[in-house]
């Protein structure tokens, strides 16, 4: 079966629903968790936009304190980890309990639930693992919540050249940057831990069917959910 | 309930296509923050449409938002309106 031509019934699985929402109470519980994530999210970057434009100074050059390139392949590891999500939901509804099948006549194997799910938490460990290189570099030359540490690398670049630095609210961008970025790296973190937690609990031991699937997708909402922020916060953060 | 939710069927969106869709916003966002020459409201307004662009893409597609009854996702979308007056409301103290 094709991704085109096949026809199924996309998020309601066979399994009774709740009355009301129609669907079964963990996917609800989810997403009124994800309704309220959205507001918690709101309120930093509210205030992050408050900040930012009340602060009596420039705030630093896109580019000039951060590092865009690399934040950038990070999201584009974010954006992978959402498709490999997304695969391993595909393979469990198509009954893929597998890791790799050969295909006869193809040179790719077909992946099933173990195989993408392994890539999802692969590609969500390496997204923390960037953050905290990040971090780390950035700490190292001297960009810290307070702002930029006196006698560091950063603070001799931005005493040369104070408006690209953003020197008069670099305490406020570096708290603002700091709070943002890691509480998303605590929600990404936590993602992993609770994949990996039902990897070995669950899809190893092969305990989920076509037919009852919603640990995979339940997961799969909060992971889909981690990478939108992302997606919103890279812009917010790093291109503005 | 059951038999009502498994008759209706929807086709499975290609998700390797949104994946591309996804990377390529991605390439133009960063070209356009720091390879366009436009002033920096135009460069603003933009950013923010290419990035609600592929918030969208996301929540249609991967969260299968698309394929939900209304119910479902009006849990998703009364939080957005008032996230926009809380920072509309927080801007407004600031500026007023």
């Amino acid at each position: 079966m094709t991704h085109g031509t096949q026809v199924l019934d996309q998020m309601r699985p066979p399994y009774p629903a709740e009355p009301g929402a129609g669907v079964y109470s963990s996917k609800l519980g989810m997403w009124v968790f994800l309704a309220s994530d959205v507001m918690f999210f709101t309120a930093l970057i509210g205030s992050y936009i408050v900040l930012r434009f009340g602060a009596p100074g420039e705030w630093a050059k896109p580019g000039a304190v951060l590092n865009v390139p690399l934040t950038a392949v990070n999201t584009f590891l974010l954006i992978c980890s959402s498709v490999s999500m997304v695969k391993a939901y595909a393979a469990i509804q198509d009954g893929k309990k597998y890791f790799l099948r050969p295909v006869p006549g193809k040179l790719l194997r077909d992946g099933g639930l173990k195989f993408w799910l392994l890539v999802t938490m692969i590609c969500g460990a390496a997204f923390v693992s960037v953050q905290v290189v990040e971090y780390i570099k950035l700490v190292g030359h001297g960009f810290t919540p307070a702002g930029f540490r006196e006698g560091s690398l950063l603070a001799e670049h931005a005493a040369a050249d104070p408006i690209k630095y953003g020197v008069t609210v670099a305490g406020l961008y570096g708290s603002s940057f700091f709070t943002m970025t890691g509480f998303h790296g605590f929600h990404v973190t936590c993602g992993v831990i609770s994949m990996t937690y039902l990897y070995f609990t669950k899809v190893l031991p092969e305990k989920y069917s076509p037919q009852d699937y919603r640990g995979i997708e339940v997961i799969g909402l909060y992971w889909h959910f981690v990478d939108l922020v992302w997606i919103i916060l890279f812009t917010i953060v790093y291109l503005i | 309930m059951t038999t009502a939710h498994a008759t209706e069927t929807h086709k499975r969106p290609n998700y390797v296509m949104i994946w591309l869709y996804l990377f390529v916003l991605t390439v133009a966002e960063v070209a356009l923050a720091f390879e366009l020459p436009v002033s920096r409201n135009i460069k603003l307004l933009l950013l923010l449409i290419l990035a609600v662009w592929k918030a969208l893409l996301v929540a249609l597609f991967f969260m299968h938002l698309k394929f939900e009854r209304w119910r479902l996702r009006l849990i998703f979308i009364v939080p957005l309106p008032l996230a926009a007056i809380l920072v509309t409301v927080a801007i407004m103290e600031k500026v007023f």
